[in-house]
């Protein structure tokens, strides 16, 4: 049975069924923790490595030339984690579903397929992003504090931290959410759907690592501009097989 | 609000669902085979079939959540499996599936705003209605309490007034008392004959003999195929006539006579008349309507009754007769 077609989706719709889940990630301690914690350690932590490292051998700390290679590369860890955190939250509105055995009534509404996809892409999308901002919010200020001594100005904010923050980490985000709404179908167990969506961070691990290694050069606006443009295509294409997976048919006769 | 929903009945018909040779496949396995019935507005009607009759196919069929291979089927005039109707039969719907499916870490009130905010009640509704149900189901005193604490019955009532939220014309309830301790079935059968009398048109789903004989008007009889529909008392009686053993036994004060014997034998819609003692059985088609025929015959006759007991082909054997069978009627 199809129905609904990506132009009939109604947004009020899909927001009630995100923030039914919002309301539901309140009472989940593993969410609420994976969502705070890992931003903040990473925001407190680097910054901490950055203001003690450097010192050995009585020198003053990491230099200038160093710290503006090193400041955006660590920034990159924010995209890491937009595309680690949905995974959890993403396993639980549709595993989570599938195992409280609340998908039937909730099809048997007068909602679409892509209402429901929509909502359930909307609660997993948004809180991660929040905190993956918020994050990389408080590291550019911590960041900013620590190595302004050294640069002799505020590193943060800039427009390739913008354009990082702004278009790479929603589109990461993005394909983690579809990965595993993908994943989902197939597993009945919250743990393995986050093992396997957790997956997700490997293309951007080898991004990060091919920056680092020089193979590519991040900081180069066309290779951003392809980099932007492959996660683009790769959202897009995802997004029509998580729709053609996210089937009322589908998910009452062909769902594990 | 049901005047909203009326207003989305292109045609006021009688039959709130029809059913014409409704087919359901998956691969080689048939599910539903050639389905035809048909359930009238108010109605309660039972469908009875052992376990992978296809009960649940059928109403997941009915509710838009699965296509149909063959066949046609309307709700309320709608047309099951064209997209621009599906939409507007689950708005006319309500489905208490076989498995609850709560939102275990909310509320029951939040568990039933959140299903009235889905079928578009106001504010206003969802609070009179979320406090009319759980009222009548005696649990508005749990409101505030997460669902994933609720017992079984608990659960079961609060699915129940979840698929109410929206006032449907129609509720689907596939086998709602399964699993459920005697008393929480109870309290459930007890909703769904309050519901009755408020004239609602129920689907249920069931294979719990005694409880579709207590609550439904009619009863369809399904194993992939439907073997049987009617009224309990009408299938019953189908199975009486075809060489069952549906009977009323009278127990005279005294020893059963000729005269008695010979009155009984002369009414039209008595079959055999066995006497032993004071004790006589007559066979009759529906003991319900012959029996005060018959005992003016007795009484006419000479004969002092001393009770009269019907006896003879339940529910239980019409349904193990048929499903047996495969076919019949």
């Amino acid at each position: 049975m199809k129905e609904g077609g990506v132009r009939n989706v109604r947004l009020a719709k899909s927001w009630i069924i995100a923030a039914k889940d919002f309301k539901t990630y309140r009472k989940k301690r593993n969410i609420i923790y994976s969502l705070a914690v890992v931003p903040l350690i990473v925001a407190v932590l680097i910054p901490a490595a950055v203001s003690y490292g450097g010192h050995k051998g009585g020198a003053n700390g990491i230099p200038a030339t160093e710290l503006v290679i090193l400041l955006p590369a660590f920034l990159f860890f924010y995209v890491i984690l937009a595309a680690y955190l949905p995974t959890p939250i993403a396993s639980y509105t549709i595993v989570g579903e599938k195992v409280e055995k609340s998908l039937e009534p909730l099809l048997a509404t007068p909602t679409t397929d892509s209402e429901i996809l929509l909502g359930k892409g909307i609660a997993a999308f948004i809180p991660p992003l929040a905190a993956v901002w918020g994050g990389a919010t408080v590291f550019m200020i911590l960041m900013d504090l620590t190595t302004h001594n050294t640069l002799g100005y505020y590193y943060f904010p800039n427009w390739s931290a913008a354009a990082l923050l702004f278009t790479l980490v929603p589109l990461a985000a993005l394909l983690s959410v579809q990965v595993n709404v993908i994943v989902s179908s197939r597993i009945n167990d919250v743990r393995t759907s986050q093992q396997i969506g957790a997956l997700t961070v490997l293309p951007l691990a080898g991004l990060y690592l091919a920056g680092e290694l020089g193979i590519i050069d991040l900081g180069s606006t066309s290779t951003f501009l392809i980099v932007i443009a492959a996660f683009l295509v790769v959202d897009v294409l995802l997004f029509f097989v998580s729709r053609a997976t996210f089937r009322r048919e589908e998910i009452l006769t062909k769902w594990k | 609000m049901e005047r909203s929903y009326l207003n989305l009945i292109p045609h006021q018909r009688s039959n709130l669902i029809e059913t014409q040779n409704l087919t359901r496949k998956f691969g080689d396995l048939i599910a539903v085979d050639d389905l035809t019935l048909s359930v009238k507005e108010g109605e309660v009607f039972g469908f009875l079939g052992p376990n992978g009759a296809g009960k649940t196919t059928t109403v997941r069929m009915l509710c838009c959540l699965i296509s149909k291979t063959s066949g046609e089927a309307r709700i309320a005039g709608y047309d099951v499996g064209k997209d621009a109707d599906s939409l507007k039969i689950r708005k006319l719907i309500g489905l208490v599936p076989d498995n609850v499916g709560l939102y275990e870490d909310l509320s029951a009130y939040d568990n039933l705003d959140f299903y009235g905010k889905l079928y578009d009640c106001t504010e206003a509704q969802r609070k009179e209605n979320i406090q009319r149900f759980l009222t009548m189901l005696g649990l508005w005193e749990k409101r505030d309490v997460m669902a994933g604490t609720f017992s079984k019955g608990m659960k079961q009532k609060l699915a129940i007034a979840r698929a109410l939220i929206h006032e449907p014309k129609l509720l689907f309830m596939d086998e709602p008392t399964a699993n459920l301790d005697p008393e929480s079935a109870k309290t459930v059968r007890d909703f769904i004959l309050e519901l009755k009398k408020e004239k609602r048109t129920i689907f249920l789903n069931t294979h719990n003999l005694d409880e579709a004989q207590r609550i439904c008007d009619r009863i369809g009889i399904l194993s992939t195929k439907l073997i049987a529909t009617g009224t309990p008392q009408e299938l019953e009686g189908a199975l009486s006539s075809g060489g069952g053993t549906r009977a009323t036994v009278v127990l005279l004060q005294e020893q059963a006579t000729d005269a008695v014997l010979a009155g009984l034998r002369q009414l039209p819609t008595v079959g055999n008349v066995t006497a032993e003692g004071n004790k006589l059985a007559i066979a009759l088609n529906d003991p319900e309507k012959q029996n005060a025929a018959v005992i003016e015959a007795i009484i006419k006759a000479g004969g002092h009754i001393q009770s009269v007991t019907i006896v003879g082909a339940s529910l239980e054997d019409v349904y193990l007769k048929l499903v047996n069978e495969g076919g019949g009627s």
